[in-house]
């Protein structure tokens, strides 16, 4: 009885707490000077038609580092907590997928990984980036896991591919500082044109990192989650 | 018109979380969670942020649900482990 009464009166609190901001909002009908700071670098300084792309890979850059890092950190912890326990498998006898799952997967599967490379690759031309274009390739993964009960992965590759894209990710921000001045600069490669694919300096390439190391990473989870279970 | 349709899914998402929490099947409740970041994709999307859309969608919605089904197959195992011994 006493719980639900505190229940209700911090429910009333944090009513009481949010109504004056959720009184006061006052939509602005011009951007303020940051955001327009921001949309205009981003179209001139830095050539990148998508400007949510501009502001995450360059204006902050270090943020998206460290997202990478909680990514790998979570990766890492899953890794040690599911390790695989060999003396155990074999007990369980799995059901093979059926026919239209497994038919819908190998055909559906490449097609799934374009569409995460196309994602990444645009990512400074068209919505999306490193890290959607990362989990969709990781759920063509999933699907392959899900559809093909025999199916392994190479560990060594997924290990390398995680470990040199996120080396390589560094070291472009590290040419950026040494060329330029300022970490994760990506103005050392020519800019080109606004809207062309090879375009925006090195944001395309760096992008490109940061989706191999995600869907790496992604596809490492949901395999050490698969492999603990069998 | 469209803040309706916000309004109404907002509805919709308010009900999955209830369910969520209430639901004494942990199915239930896993699935109920995904519709959540589904709904909440579809209003990024309304308010025309695609990138965000996209990340709630892919993540949200598909990958974390995978990973909680994977951890709910995982405790049923254990369980019944447990019964055996």
């Amino acid at each position: 009885m006493i719980k639900r009464i505190l229940i209700i009166a911090i429910l009333i609190l944090i009513v009481v707490i949010f109504l004056p901001f959720v009184k006061n909002i006052v939509l602005k009908d011009s951007l303020n000077s940051l955001s327009s700071d921001y949309i205009e670098t981003t179209s001139k300084d830095l050539k990148a038609a998508n400007i949510v792309t501009g502001v995450v890979v360059t204006f902050r850059g270090l943020d998206t580092l460290g997202e990478v890092t909680v990514l790998f950190i979570a990766t890492a912890g899953v890794g040690f907590l599911l390790r695989r326990k060999h003396e155990k498998s074999g007990k369980v006898k799995k059901r093979p997928a059926s026919e239209i799952l497994s038919t819908g997967a190998s055909f559906l599967f490449p097609l799934v990984i374009f569409f995460g490379v196309y994602i990444f690759l645009h990512g400074h031309l068209t919505p999306g980036g490193g890290f959607q274009g990362g989990v969709i390739i990781a759920s063509a993964f999933l699907l392959l896991l899900l559809s093909n009960i025999h199916f392994q992965f190479n560990h060594n590759i997924l290990h390398w591919v995680e470990s040199l894209s996120g080396a390589i990710y560094v070291l472009l921000g590290l040419l950026g500082l040494i060329l330029l001045g300022s970490f994760l600069d990506p103005r050392f490669l020519p800019l080109g044109t606004l809207g062309k694919l090879l375009s925006a300096g090195a944001i395309p390439l760096i992008y490109s990192f940061i989706g191999l190391k995600v869907g790496s990473e992604l596809s490492n989870i949901l395999d050490s989650l698969r492999g603990a279970e069998e | 018109m469209i803040i309706a349709f916000i309004i109404v899914l907002g509805i919709i998402m308010i009900l999955a979380a209830v369910i969520a929490v209430m639901s004494k099947n942990l199915l239930t409740a896993i699935i109920a969670s995904g519709v959540i970041s589904l709904l909440a994709s579809i209003i990024y999307l309304i308010l025309s942020a695609p990138d965000v859309a996209m990340t709630e969608a892919a993540i949200g919605s598909g990958l974390t649900t995978i990973v909680f089904l994977y951890a709910l197959s995982r405790i049923k195992k254990i369980n019944r482990e447990v019964d055996d011994d």
